[in-house]
């Protein structure tokens, strides 16, 4: 009964090319025929005509827009989550005078003052395996004025001390998990503030297609991408704060450090510009992501510190629209 | 005795556990921790423990008076703090007993000692951390890094910052792309009648000599960035790439190889360049 109104002639399951217009009555439904092979083609043919329709729409819709010419109403915007996104009462804004002097005077401005040069001392935890070792050496090759040092069973808190007595500026902590770095503890010595990040989907440089020469000993050039609150601008200067300040335009490379929905994807590249309008580069460097966990004042302490910020899982991850960095 | 040839040796024992070389006897109050008939506390009548709670040891004795009441079977003695006194209490306490649980007897106290001390420096040393993950949530986190890895477009956002910032003129003078200049001069070529333009294309075709020189010293060394000063040198000249440009931009190929060797090819149909290539690449040779 409900096929009484599919074309007549159409019969059997690879029937001839449908015509252009087939005509489905509003009480037909494709899932109501029992023969699977009847039942997948009219399925197709359902389908084809959605997308011939939707095609009309769209081109009926583009000659009023042209015909309506400048008084045509202006085009619609997609929602993405970035549009979407939860309004952060700490966005900091470009020209706010608090943030500026609030920047002016923490613990990074004698660093943005050119007073500081970086030195940065880069260890891992216990006994670390291959994988970690090797990604701390790329990692001192991208990161200018870097020692790697082991630790064997040297506790934190007596390390620090004597990296300061010895003039560092940072300490990296890759913590690994199973012969893999999974976690990054980054603070800032004299007294800085440090900050706890889980690391993720971490590629070494023979892993990455396509890649270049090594890393050169120019100081790179540093991208922040998207780091709007305070929090992520706290976190950014952190960033910053590893690289000497002034680059080497000479050497062409440039460390990335982007924020996308509370992710931070780091990159090394190499760039080229082959016009005013186009440059090329080419990935360099090992690769890696980092989820930002805790925000420490001073340094590294985990039972007595002051935290900054907690990621805290059940307050802060129930919007999927809601950012933090 | 009886107790032994009964239980022990032959039927069941509820205690008892057999492995392939050895006996062992699970009960609590047992001495070495083997079944044998000198080590079981069921058979033997006369029998003496240490064992430790909370990090103290005590001394458990069993005697034959006390045989028909189960409750007050095991009597207890706290052994001292300190090693030497101890392994005198136990000495006084065991007095005329068998040399045999004696001297198990200190054996047991010195290991249970050494193991006590082993956990106390261990607490203060640094305690590894075991933190659970949670499978839900790390599938989660998975999914979400990969979708904001597609989202946020690194390649694009990255030129589109240096571009940027080469806009802003931070690069200095590094790069032959003034970008205003090039408009302007753009406009004038226009506006410009033919004759005067074909005075320019002369001159430019020199100036396209020399500049193709430049352009390609630049392509070649930057691959290797040993000669610095060839770059230095050219940026001094300062002579603004107009065709040059165009011309490396419609033989870009894809972005992430190597610098392109575009202008190689329109060396063939300048002869002129010849003799100026050859000394190029006798420098380079130099050089390299």
């Amino acid at each position: 009964a409900g096929h009484g109104g599919t074309n007549a002639g159409q019969s059997g399951s690879a029937g001839p090319p449908a015509p252009e217009r087939v005509l489905f009555p509003p009480t037909f439904s494709v899932s109501e025929i029992k023969n699977k092979q009847r039942r997948h083609f009219m399925f197709l043919r359902w389908k084809q005509q959605q997308r011939k329709e939707k095609l009309a729409a769209k081109k009926k819709r583009r000659k009023e827009r042209e015909a309506l010419g400048d008084k045509a109403p202006p085009k619609a915007i997609p929602k993405t989550i970035e549009n979407q996104r939860v309004y952060d009462e700490t966005t900091v804004d470009p020209n706010d005078e608090e943030v500026a002097f609030d920047e002016a005077t923490d613990e990074f401005a004698p660093y943005f003052n050119r007073q500081t040069v970086p030195k940065i001392l880069i260890t891992t935890s216990d006994r670390p395996r291959g994988r970690t070792v090797r990604f701390c050496e790329q990692l001192a090759t991208v990161i200018p004025n870097s020692h790697v040092y082991y630790r064997r069973g040297l506790a934190l808190k007596r390390i620090i001390p004597q990296c300061i007595a010895r003039d560092f500026t940072d300490l990296i902590v890759i913590n690994e998990d199973r012969k893999i770095p999974n976690g990054l503890v980054l603070s800032h010595l004299p007294d800085g503030p440090t900050a706890h990040f889980r690391m993720s989907s971490v590629r070494l440089r023979k892993e990455i297609k396509r890649k270049g020469k090594e890393p050169t000993q120019h100081v790179p050039e540093v991208i922040l991408n998207n780091f709007t609150t305070r929090l992520g601008h706290s976190v950014g200067r952190m960033f910053a704060s590893l690289f000497p300040h002034d680059p080497q335009f000479i050497g062409r490379q440039v460390a990335t450090f982007h924020n996308q929905r509370d992710y931070i994807f780091f990159r090394f590249h190499r760039y080229i510009f082959k016009s005013e309008k186009k440059v090329g580069i080419q990935e360099l460097g090992p690769r890696f992501t980092l989820k930002l966990r805790s925000l420490q004042k001073g340094t590294f302490d985990s039972k007595f510190g002051e935290y900054e910020w907690i990621h805290k899982r059940r307050e802060m991850d129930t919007s999927r629209r809601k950012f933090h960095l | 005795q009886v107790v032994w040839s009964m239980l022990g040796n032959r039927q069941f024992c509820s205690y008892k556990m057999t492995t392939k070389t050895q006996n062992f006897c699970r009960n609590e109050y047992n001495l070495t921790g083997l079944c044998n008939r000198s080590s079981c506390p069921l058979a033997n009548s006369q029998y003496a423990t240490i064992r430790e709670e909370k990090g103290r040891c005590y001394l458990y004795m069993k005697t034959i008076e006390r045989a028909a009441f189960p409750r007050r079977l095991w009597e207890r003695v706290l052994l001292n703090k300190n090693y030497e006194k101890a392994l005198e209490q136990i000495d006084e306490n065991l007095i005329y007993w068998p040399r045999f649980i004696r001297h198990k007897c200190k054996q047991r106290f010195t290991k249970i000692t050494q193991y006590l001390i082993r956990i106390r420096k261990l607490t203060l040393k640094r305690q590894r951390k075991l933190v659970p993950l949670r499978r839900k949530i790390e599938r989660r986190e998975r999914r979400r890094e990969e979708k904001a890895l597609i989202a946020a477009q690194l390649d694009n956002a990255i030129e589109k910052e240096l571009l940027e910032r080469l806009k802003q003129d931070t690069y200095g003078d590094i790069y032959n792309f003034p970008i205003h200049a090039f408009d302007k001069a753009l406009q004038q070529q226009d506006a410009e009648s033919e004759s005067e333009s074909d005075a320019e294309r002369e001159e430019e075709d020199d100036e396209d000599v020399d500049k193709r020189e430049f352009v390609e010293a630049e392509d070649s060394d930057l691959s290797d960035f040993e000669d610095m000063d060839k770059l230095e040198t050219s940026s001094e000249e300062e002579q603004e790439e107009e065709e040059e440009v165009e011309k490396t931009a419609s033989h870009s190929k894809s972005k992430g190889k190597t610098p392109l060797k575009g202008p190689a090819r329109r060396k063939r149909p300048y002869i002129e360049i010849e003799y100026e290539e050859e000394t190029e690449q006798t420098t380079k040779t130099k050089a390299a």
